[in-house]
């Protein structure tokens, strides 16, 4: 019976794949010679808009840690002649939305407007890029605000387990540490050090734009010049890449509660790598296809020792590693690390099959089309894809690349990338029988 | 959104998880909604979005967390697990397999008033996740290995979820003393000590009362046509038979409310102290939305906005006594629901002192009124999330589907925004005079003092 059964779902399986994502990326010059992605489509009377500033909060200078956070923070509060209150009224008047965001490799500035008051807010947006006033009663309102976050993160296992990660994978770089700062260096920061921040992460030399939704070619060009072309041509300069820390230890931290958080994580791939693709389907099968994952197979389906585990290469522009996480109950944590080093050592030893492969494969060369739909998210993926220097045809391409990958390829680089030697685990919480150990 | 992954720590990408979706504004009047009804019950709706070539499907059955017996809390929560564990065509754990080796995304949510399962594929495997889930409506069959190892699963996402976060507690204790004898008193995972004796019959006795045609929606929204879906739906949810056991929900309802109740959870994992108040307040009905319309309006004016709103502008930018205020209502519900206010205290601002600012911008909201600038910009904004709105397909499915199996009809979800522009001042303040009513209210206070260390 379930060979009959499955043997349907194989016909319905051929039928034909969208072999890659049908979408059209325009490429656009401003006469100011500020470019541009982007996706027309004028169903929808409004345009997503994203911008992004390489850099983020690793360009935070010594001393000063957390002041791009806080200077991002700040750019909504207030611009121009308009104070905290008097630019939120004009935005949310218009119905546009602005949001600002600061992570360890860029800041990142996403809007949304509607067609018939676009002209309006592309200058109100252009006043918070170009005139942020960082008022003394905003400054201490926001920081009050990144200080309980800070408090917080301190009590959060997840945050805890982040911070302890960091600083053994990427030890003093800016990637150490956490971006949001500590409780002392926000407190000392400065209005200058936040208008120093600011000249420094937002500039011309470190851009990437995209737009999709209801605008044409010629005007967008017309906007970006109006938006950003009297932004500094020069910022702040960026970080050198980590010398990432790989070895072998568990770094045990003591948190109240039923539950130990558990990440782990060993070196990763660049992006620009030839084994990349190949790196990225061998994650996949370990932890990174969610219900169907060998980890999550060993770990939650036949042990039930967690509600669930993952897995991810993460490149970062400056570093790159393969991590996890997972929480499962105190007394299952020692088995749950267990069970991951024998899944990293089996795999890299004996790879994995023909059959997981193919199943990640067609995973990932189907998922591919369907992360396109809706402007707002056309808008977020072609800034990344600018981000990592891929051509706007890269999207007719790329299912070929993932298909290209043999089983050969995963298995040469599960054996070489793969270190259950040098595996890093952190546990926080009272895991019973686990230490940590160098 | 690029190709590398970014960090996500804590954050499970995929989660078969007991949630509250929060209706944002509105429904969006974008995108063609055709309905239909087989003649075994099943519930049809097809929303139209050709911009991708994307499908989004999903089966909503009418069976939440509150229709459970007494003593059995959690059982509709720990079905909607078991539902992934097989029937006698499709191994256990397989229908995802399946589904993830198409390229889509499949998950299942659990809430007080409705179970729903969904998957996200390429539009032209529309047929074969129809298959999927038309198959577990009624042939669900579970070993009880599968079981057993699940109880585990869903007594950890207690853990995680539940256990493991302070406020997750408070919310649940005030919850159970919100409500004197309606069943929304208790949580949607269960309480540990009963879901511990959940057995793989208690799970086939509740699937086999409640999981039928004429008890569920089904959802598709994407780039397909209504006919080519209704022909599908004949095909393989047709053949499906109605259930006689399916009958109309009437749970036990609320007496009077005469006395406030105030809670204290005392936790030494607590980073920040809180206040947060709920009311007892109306919900959306079939036919009879103003007075939801009006709160809804009035809780957008109270907090939702962060700078502008009436507790933010008072509490963060005035007084500077808060560095977070919010207020949240949603109106679709099958039952009463709450009118929540939060409010945390700037550092050192005691949350008897932040309480009482609190209770003081509300007395003084009560005198004066609204601000009709600001009332202005919520309208401007529930128009835009109109458009802004219909960007989202699978949002706009989540509206209709939330709706539906919360007794709320088609016409009452695209009515709602029209709703909501012709709600006037006079009735914000008369709703609001109604509702800031503290002997229907629980508030909660979330501290360490006093905890075990």
């Amino acid at each position: 019976m379930m060979t009959r059964f499955l043997a349907l779902m194989g016909a319905l399986v051929c039928l034909a794949l969208p072999l890659h994502a049908e979408i059209q990326i325009q490429e656009v010059t401003s006469p100011g010679g500020i470019k541009a992605w982007l996706v027309e489509n004028h169903d929808i009377a409004f345009t997503a808009l994203s911008i992004r500033f390489k850099g983020g909060t690793s360009l935070d200078v010594a001393g000063k840690r957390g002041a791009v956070n806080l200077m991002t923070a700040l750019i909504e509060e207030g611009a121009g002649d308009l104070d905290s209150q008097g630019f939120a009224k004009a935005r949310d008047g218009m119905a546009a939305e602005f949001n600002f965001d600061s992570d360890m490799d860029g800041v990142t500035v996403s809007a949304r407007y509607l067609t018939d008051t676009s002209a309006q807010a592309v200058d109100l947006l252009h006043l918070a890029l170009t005139k942020p006033r960082f008022d003394a009663d905003a400054v201490e309102r926001v920081r009050g605000q990144v200080l309980q976050n800070i408090a917080g993160n301190l009590k959060s296992p997840d945050s805890i387990a982040g911070d302890i990660l960091n600083k053994a994978a990427f030890g003093d770089h800016p990637y150490g540490s956490a971006g949001d700062g500590t409780i002392d260096s926000v407190k000392a920061l400065t209005r200058d050090d936040l208008v120093a921040a600011f000249h420094g992460a937002l500039a011309r030399d470190r851009i990437y734009v995209a737009a999709a939704g209801d605008i044409s070619a010629k005007d967008l060009g017309l906007m970006l010049d109006k938006l950003l072309g009297d932004l500094p041509a020069t910022g702040a300069p960026q970080p050198a890449d980590v010398a990432l820390t790989v070895k072998s230890q568990v770094i045990q931290q003591d948190f109240l509660g039923p539950q130990s958080t558990i990440s782990f994580y060993q070196a990763g791939v660049r992006f620009e790598d030839p084994d990349y693709f190949a790196a990225t389907i061998l994650n996949g099968i370990l932890g990174g296809n969610g219900f169907s994952a060998r980890l999550t197979d060993e770990v939650r389906e036949k042990r039930g020792l967690t509600y669930g585990i993952d897995t991810s290469l993460a490149d970062f522009d400056h570093a790159q590693i393969l991590e996890g996480s997972l929480a499962t109950a105190n007394d299952k944590a020692a088995e749950a690390i267990q069970v991951i080093r024998d899944v990293w050592a089996d795999v890299a030893k004996n790879g994995v099959t023909q059959k997981e492969l193919d199943d990640t494969k067609t995973f990932m060369t189907g998922e591919y089309p369907l992360r396109f739909d809706g402007n707002k998210r056309i808008a977020s993926i072609l800034v990344g894809m600018q981000v990592l220097g891929l051509p706007a045809t890269y999207p007719a391409t790329r299912n070929a690349k993932v298909q290209a990958v043999t089983l050969d390829d995963v298995n040469r680089v599960a054996h070489s990338l793969l270190t259950p030697d040098k595996l890093t685990f952190v546990v926080v919480g009272k895991a019973e029988g686990v230490t940590s150990s160098n | 959104m690029s190709e590398r992954a970014g960090r996500i720590f804590g954050v499970k990408l995929w989660s078969r998880s007991v949630v509250a979706l929060v209706l944002s504004l509105g429904a969006a009047s974008a995108g063609t909604v055709s309905d239909y009804k087989l003649d075994n019950g099943l519930e049809v709706v097809v929303i139209e979005d050709h911009r991708a070539p994307v499908v989004v499907h999903m089966v909503w059955y009418k069976i939440g967390a509150a229709d459970e017996s007494p003593g059995h809390s959690g059982i509709a929560h720990f079905l909607e697990h078991l539902m992934f564990q097989g029937t006698k065509d499709v191994a256990p754990g397989e229908l995802s397999k399946i589904v993830a080796a198409q390229g889509g995304s499949d998950n299942a949510f659990t809430t007080l008033d409705y179970t729903a399962y969904f998957q996200r594929v390429a539009a032209d495997r529309l047929p074969l996740v129809m298959k999927l889930e038309s198959d577990r409506m009624h042939n669900l069959n579970l070993l009880q290995s599968d079981v057993d190892t699940e109880l585990k699963v869903i007594l950890d996402e207690r853990n995680q979820r539940i256990d493991s976060d302070p406020a997750a507690l408070l919310n649940e204790q005030m919850s159970a003393a919100q409500y004197l004898n309606h069943p929304y008193g208790i949580p949607v995972i269960g309480w540990r000590h009963e879901m511990e004796r959940l057995t793989r019959q208690n799970a086939l006795d509740f699937y086999s009362a409640n999981y039928a045609p004429n008890n569920a929606i089904l959802i598709v929204a994407g780039d397909v046509k209504p006919d080519d879906v209704l022909a599908l739906a004949k095909q393989y949810y047709g053949p499906i038979p109605p259930s006689d056991k399916i009958h109309d929900r009437v749970r036990p309802t609320e007496p009077p409310q005469l006395a406030e109740r105030r809670l204290v959870l005392a936790d030494a994992r607590v980073a920040q102290p809180y206040v947060v108040r709920s009311y007892l307040a109306d919900e959306r009905n079939p036919g009879d939305q103003k007075e939801a319309a009006e709160l809804t309006m009035l809780s957008q004016l109270l907090g939702g906005n962060r700078a502008t709103s009436v507790l933010a502008r008072a509490l963060e930018f005035d007084q500077k006594l808060a560095t977070y205020t919010s207020a949240d209502y949603d109106g679709v519900s099958l039952d009463q629901t709450t009118f929540t206010l939060a409010v945390v205290p700037a550092e050192g601002v005691s949350l008897a002192d932040v309480e009482k600012a609190m209770d003081d911008v509300l007395a003084k909201f009560l005198k004066d009124g609204v601000d009709a600038e600001e009332f202005a910009r919520i309208k401007a904004q529930v128009k835009a999330d109109q458009i802004y709105g219909a960007d989202n397909t699978q949002g706009l499915a989540h509206r209709y589907g939330m709706a539906l199996a919360s007794g709320l009809t088609i016409k009452d979800v695209q009515d709602w925004p029209d709703q909501l522009q012709a709600v006037t001042t006079d009735e914000v303040m008369a709703e609001a005079k109604k509702v800031l009513d503290r002997r229907h209210a629980v508030t909660g206070w979330l501290t360490t003092e006093g905890a075990a260390q």
